[in-house]
């Protein structure tokens, strides 16, 4: 029954996504962004389902079964307050320039911002070394809820197999739209049944108050920081969501917005959004170290061994179908930013000088995607690492390019030099800091990504003010006029 | 007209609220509250203020000037 109610719901995600095809009008800039139309809800869903990964949903309460309720705290409350902040002051001077000036990715405006081939290059690989681990952690969680779920009758690497050949179906076919049709969906479908689920268990538990009030008996120390967050910790762990300013999905999904202001509603429902989901996951967590025993990465899969142990059958079914949406729909964000970064900035500016037919951009986009998908399904089959720290390594070197963002959108004065210094800078501390394998630097719990951050910030102030300033021509493209007045003069759609 | 919340009292809530964050007074309290733990049930709470916070700031100091003129089509 578990098994049907999944098929179902996959056969529901894959018909979602073909209807969106429906509107498909041909060009690239439709695959790739959707013709920069979606409103404030389709925005918000997108928005918030391309951030809530596998990290979110079996990594918070895999970290939850270990480290307690601190877990919230450290990533969902702080992640409530931050991104939309990153919205508010970076997402929409971001749309704003996409939409005067036509662009597709980042790494497009990265190097037209700073007049440099060399910075975008470097930028791009950077980029894709980093996003492969998010999406890996996708695969890797999906096979490990599919198999959990069915009691083993899917065993991981077949779960990893169809959630591989479902998402790739949708996002080679729909693109954005029909990533962000599917990915609205799946964030209903997955905070309905997350909630159906929190219901259900502490139901039978006798409530929540009684939960963790078992919780208490058994593991006093999950309820409380104590040792196992640092004050410290809880502070640099702050730097962590400025990830969001560097993701290339959520610069994608950025420019889907039609008007600037159609970022309200993120702003203020995504706190929401995320409290809602973090806290049944947190808590499901915790309350899991009542009934099972776990090591390490075998956490992972503490919230669908909970559903299998308290809400079996149909309910199980639907359950996972929620964690399954959850890890899907960041997988695709992920996986057609990545593809439309390969596209555009690799394929269409140098192996086609800029000039690539609609329906070459299109069929390359689709390519690069199931390249993608095909070789982080092979590697997922041989890694086995904790969901939560293979993201957090992943957000560390989002968030510590973050300065260049920062400086792309505010400082005239920056310099491709600067942008140099301060990426080379994170690549170097980020890889030191890796392969030390320190989570946290001394004893105070300080992270190794305020570390990075601090110093990108001074890499890119003192490498571009050694510098030469930038010329007066790139300074008046992209500072000398706001939105209304530059689509006046009609200077809108240098195309790139 | 001037304006309920200045720009630079909401800047201002951003950073009181990341100050606020740091909620060292309930590191090692495990009461109760509504059910959750008071670390959580406060940063349950601090989410909610957040959306509040951000309310104020989409009316009262958007960035209007970023709008940029409508070429049509259908928003979806």
């Amino acid at each position: 029954m578990t098994m049907t109610v999944i098929f179902i719901y996959l056969a529901l995600v894959l018909a979602v996504g073909t209807l969106s095809h429906k509107l498909f009008r041909g060009t690239g800039e439709d695959y790739f962004v959707a013709s920069r139309s979606f409103g404030p809800f389709l925005l918000l869903m997108s928005l918030f389902g391309a951030n809530m990964t596998a990290f979110a949903i079996l990594g918070a309460s895999g970290e939850a079964y270990h480290e307690g309720i601190g877990v919230f705290a450290l990533m969902a409350s702080s992640s409530g307050l931050i991104i939309p902040t990153v919205f508010y002051f970076i997402g929409t001077r971001v749309w704003s320039l996409g939409k005067r000036h036509g662009y597709l990715t980042q790494i497009q405006y990265i190097r037209q911002r700073w007049d440099s081939d060399g910075v975008g290059l470097l930028l791009f690989f950077v980029i894709s070394a980093l996003m492969i681990p998010y999406i890996l952690v996708g695969f890797m969680g999906s096979g490990i809820t599919l198999s959990q779920i069915t009691g083993g009758q899917i065993p991981v690497w077949v779960g990893g197999l169809i959630v591989c050949v479902v998402t790739l179906a949708y996002v080679t076919y729909g693109g954005m739209r029909g990533t962000v049709w599917v990915n609205t969906f799946q964030v209903l479908i997955f905070m309905t049944f997350g909630l159906a689920a929190f219901i259900v268990i502490f139901q039978k538990m006798g409530g929540v108050e009684n939960g963790m009030r078992m919780v208490a008996e058994k593991h006093p120390e999950l309820l409380i920081r104590g040792d196992k967050i640092k004050p410290l910790q809880l502070l640099s762990y702050t730097c962590i969501p400025l990830s969001v300013g560097m993701f290339p999905h959520m610069f994608l999904h950025w420019l889907t917005a039609k008007r600037a202001s159609t970022f309200r509603y993120a702003l203020v429902f995504y706190p929401l959004c995320i409290a809602l989901v973090w806290v049944p996951s947190v808590l499901l967590g915790v309350l899991g170290s009542v009934d099972f025993t776990l090591k390490g990465p075998e956490a992972n899969s503490i919230l669908a061994k909970m559903i299998e142990l308290h809400a079996p059958g149909v309910l199980a079914g639907f359950l996972g179908a929620g964690v399954l949406s959850a890890i899907m729909n960041s997988m695709d964000s992920q996986t057609l930013a990545l593809g439309t970064m390969f596209t555009q900035d690799i394929v269409r500016h140098y192996g086609f000088h800029d000039k690539m037919s609609e329906k070459q951009q299109v069929l390359f986009g689709r390519l690069f995607m199931i390249a993608i998908i095909a070789m982080t399904y092979v590697l997922s089959l041989f890694v086995n690492r904790s969901i939560f720290r293979i993201s957090v390594w992943t957000f560390t070197g989002f968030a510590a390019m973050f300065p260049v963002v920062v400086a792309a959108v505010f400082w005239k004065r920056s310099t491709k030099y600067g942008a140099y210094a301060s990426i080379l800078s994170v690549v170097v501390l980020w890889l030191y800091f890796f392969l030390k394998g320190s989570e946290e630097i001394g004893d105070a719990g300080l992270m190794p990504v305020a570390v990075i951050l601090i110093v990108s910030a001074i890499a890119m102030i003192i490498g571009s003010l050694l510098t030469k300033p930038p010329a007066p021509s790139t300074l008046e493209k992209f500072f000398a006029t706001d939105g209304a007045v530059a689509a006046k003069r009609g200077s809108r759609k240098i195309h790139v | 007209m001037k304006k309920a919340f200045p720009k630079w009292t909401l800047y201002l809530g951003l950073i009181l609220l990341y100050v606020l964050h740091n909620d060292l007074w309930l590191w090692n309290d495990s009461t109760l509250v509504f059910g959750l733990p008071a670390g959580l049930a406060y940063h349950f709470g601090f989410s909610i203020v957040t959306a509040v916070l951000m309310l104020l700031l989409v009316t009262y100091a958007w960035p209007k000037h970023l709008e940029v003129e409508e070429e049509g089509g259908r928003e979806q």
